[in-house]
């Protein structure tokens, strides 16, 4: 069953469209990085699939329409929107308390394990929490509950490196399994490049590029050309050029990987290689190569 | 940094038992613990009330002998309502901020958790809107009654062994004081108001609740404003004012349908409760069916609203 599964899906603030037509189509037991630009529509997104606002267009998430199911989806979806929404006056201890009051499927004993690893104290308030022992209480309350679905949306926003790699290491470690399908939206693409199994650039409100990570690692490859090969490179059609220490690292989309092999290097580009690449793209839409 | 990591036991993150355990849940309940968490002054403020009332009583009762003492002069109703009126004021203290404070965390009930973001957490769980406005309608309709009822009651009967005490160091007999302070009665008139007010006030709390959800800032005065542009239009149009009277009505109008000639001396007889009259005015009802619409607006309003 697919776990997201959106078609023509639009969302406009005013005069501004957040959402243009997006289609989705997410698996069971996938993790889909959403990457874009601010304003892209992330986040207007994220927060139609989670019911937070109405759209327009077809939505399902776990089979439920999130706008009229809100409540009974949220049995079986569980999500970080923002950092910093925990309420600043409550207790550790009271927010265990009241999650495991409301939802069917939270075990506190692995909240309590997933807390027991960090310095958070039971009776500290969140406000005289700091930022990353926040957004490891949130994680900890999250991952606790057993959800088919698990959305992202900037989960390390503001944290240090040290936290960013305990959150995606945990996520992975202590979460994630076949059977959970997890969204994540983040700036720091870098940082989940080897956390995902899919990838989605989304740009003003529209999906630019959809592709798994084994297709993203068989369809692009990334060369470093010195400038005597520069002439024949160009002739493979790069999709993206930019020069680095006075040689050009051109960036290219089903190319022949033996061809290539010629010029220079072959590596497989980053994702930020690439959303640079399609995102630089997109105003011009010119044939392609040099800006 | 790393306090507990050590001294804490090593729970197993992945219990055996993954197959799919539901827990029972008590979503209305624990909203409503949560608002008590949060709100703190819904049962601070009362007991702030109660005890700076009791500092005052405990002055008070210096004189009380030579009051006891005086009793044989006055008449039987004189005597009777001499020595209630402190217990009857006690009530109505306690009850009346019990009022405002339910007044004032309906205007914020529903707007703290936008202003904070936190209703981004709160709706991350299966907790529905109409649960949430709920919980939070009742504090002011069922929590603070009760809470403010218990105090009450238990402020007077403080009270009562005071003065009880005080009585039996001077040497004189508590009797005429347990004989004319009709307890029980104050006790039942006290739950009785307390029920009728719930009611009456229903649109109010309802009404405030809905601007709370509805208002991004200043919801105070988006809850006053069109009713003071009512008045003053109506007066200036028509001359009239029926608006202002209409205001009185919904703040007074319990008194006034509830009881026989309150106002004129502190309530202590169950002859003069009037829950007849109360049930039949149309009053009532039509505030019941206001505080439903407001209610169901504030529903609607709270699932399409988004953190300001």
């Amino acid at each position: 069953m697919a776990s997201i599964e959106a078609r023509g899906l639009r969302k406009s603030f005013g005069s501004t469209i957040a959402l243009d037509g997006v289609d989705l189509h997410v698996e069971e037991g996938r993790i889909l990085g959403l990457i874009g630009p601010n304003g892209a529509g992330k986040s207007t997104a994220l927060n139609a699939i989670l019911g937070l606002i109405p759209y327009q267009g077809e939505l399902k998430v776990l089979g439920r329409n999130p706008w009229t199911e809100r409540e009974q989806l949220m049995r079986d979806v569980s999500f970080i929107a923002d950092v910093a929404v925990l309420p600043r006056w409550i207790r550790v201890s009271q927010a265990i308390d009241y999650v495991a009051g409301v939802h069917p499927r939270f075990r506190r004993a692995k909240a309590e394990a997933l807390l027991a690893k960090t310095a958070i104290k039971r009776n500290s308030k969140v406000r005289e929490l700091s930022k990353g022992m926040v957004a490891q209480l949130h994680l900890a309350l999250v991952l606790a509950i057993d959800a088919k679905l698990l959305v992202l949306d900037e989960p390390t926003l503001g944290l240090d490196l040290l936290y960013r790699k305990q959150f995606y290491d945990s996520l992975l470690n202590d979460y994630f399994d076949r059977s959970r399908t997890i969204v994540i939206t983040t700036h720091q693409v870098e940082e989940i490049q080897d956390v995902l199994t899919d990838l989605m650039f989304i740009d003003r409100g529209r999906i630019v590029l959809t592709c798994s990570m084994e297709e993203f690692e068989s369809r692009y490859a990334q060369v470093m050309v010195s400038p005597e090969h520069l002439a024949t490179a160009r002739q493979y059609g790069p999709i993206h050029e930019r020069s680095l220490f006075g040689r050009s690292v051109l960036l290219f989309d089903h190319a022949d990987r033996q061809q290539l092999a010629a010029l220079g290097e072959v590596r497989t580009p980053s994702i930020a290689d690439l959303f640079v690449a399609v995102m630089g793209n997109q105003p011009a839409q010119s044939q392609g190569a040099s800006r | 940094m790393n306090l507990p990591s050590s001294t804490m036991p090593d729970l197993p993150i992945e219990s055996q038992d993954t197959t799919d355990t539901q827990q029972p849940t008590r979503p209305l309940y624990w909203s409503i613990r949560r608002e008590l968490w949060e709100n703190r002054s819904i049962y601070i403020a009362p007991l702030v009330a109660a005890a700076l009332f009791l500092f005052g009583f405990l002055f008070s009762t210096i004189r009380l002998p030579q009051t006891i003492r005086g009793l044989s002069a006055l008449d039987p109703v004189r005597q009777r309502a001499v020595l209630t009126l402190p217990y009857s004021a006690a009530a109505s203290l306690i009850l009346l901020t019990g009022f405002v404070v339910g007044m004032l965390y309906c205007l914020d009930a529903l707007n703290s958790e936008r202003r904070d973001r936190s209703i981004l957490f709160w709706k991350s769980l299966p907790v529905s809107d109409r649960t949430t406005v709920l919980a939070k309608a009742g504090i002011p309709m069922v929590v603070l009654p009760l809470l403010t009822f218990l105090m009450a009651l238990a402020l007077q009967w403080v009270m009562l062994l005071l003065s009880t005490a005080v009585l039996a160091v001077n040497g004189l007999s508590p009797i005429p004081l347990w004989t004319r302070v009709p307890v029980f009665q104050l006790t039942l008139v006290m739950f009785y108001g307390l029920t009728i007010h719930a009611l009456w006030f229903a649109p109010l709390y309802g009404w405030l609740l809905l601007v709370s959800a509805w208002s991004r800032r200043a919801a105070f005065l988006w809850a006053l404003l069109p009713f003071f542009a009512l008045l003053v239009v109506e007066r200036l149009a028509l001359g009239t004012s029926y608006v202002a009277s209409l205001m009185k009505y919904r703040l007074m109008g319990a008194m006034a349908e509830g009881f026989q000639n309150a106002g004129s001396a502190p309530v202590s007889r169950l002859s003069q409760l009037t829950p007849g009259t109360f049930l039949s005015a149309p009053g009532l009802w039509i505030g019941l069916a206001l505080a439903v619409a407001f209610l169901a607006l504030a529903m609607r309003l709270r699932r399409d609203r988004e953190p300001i």
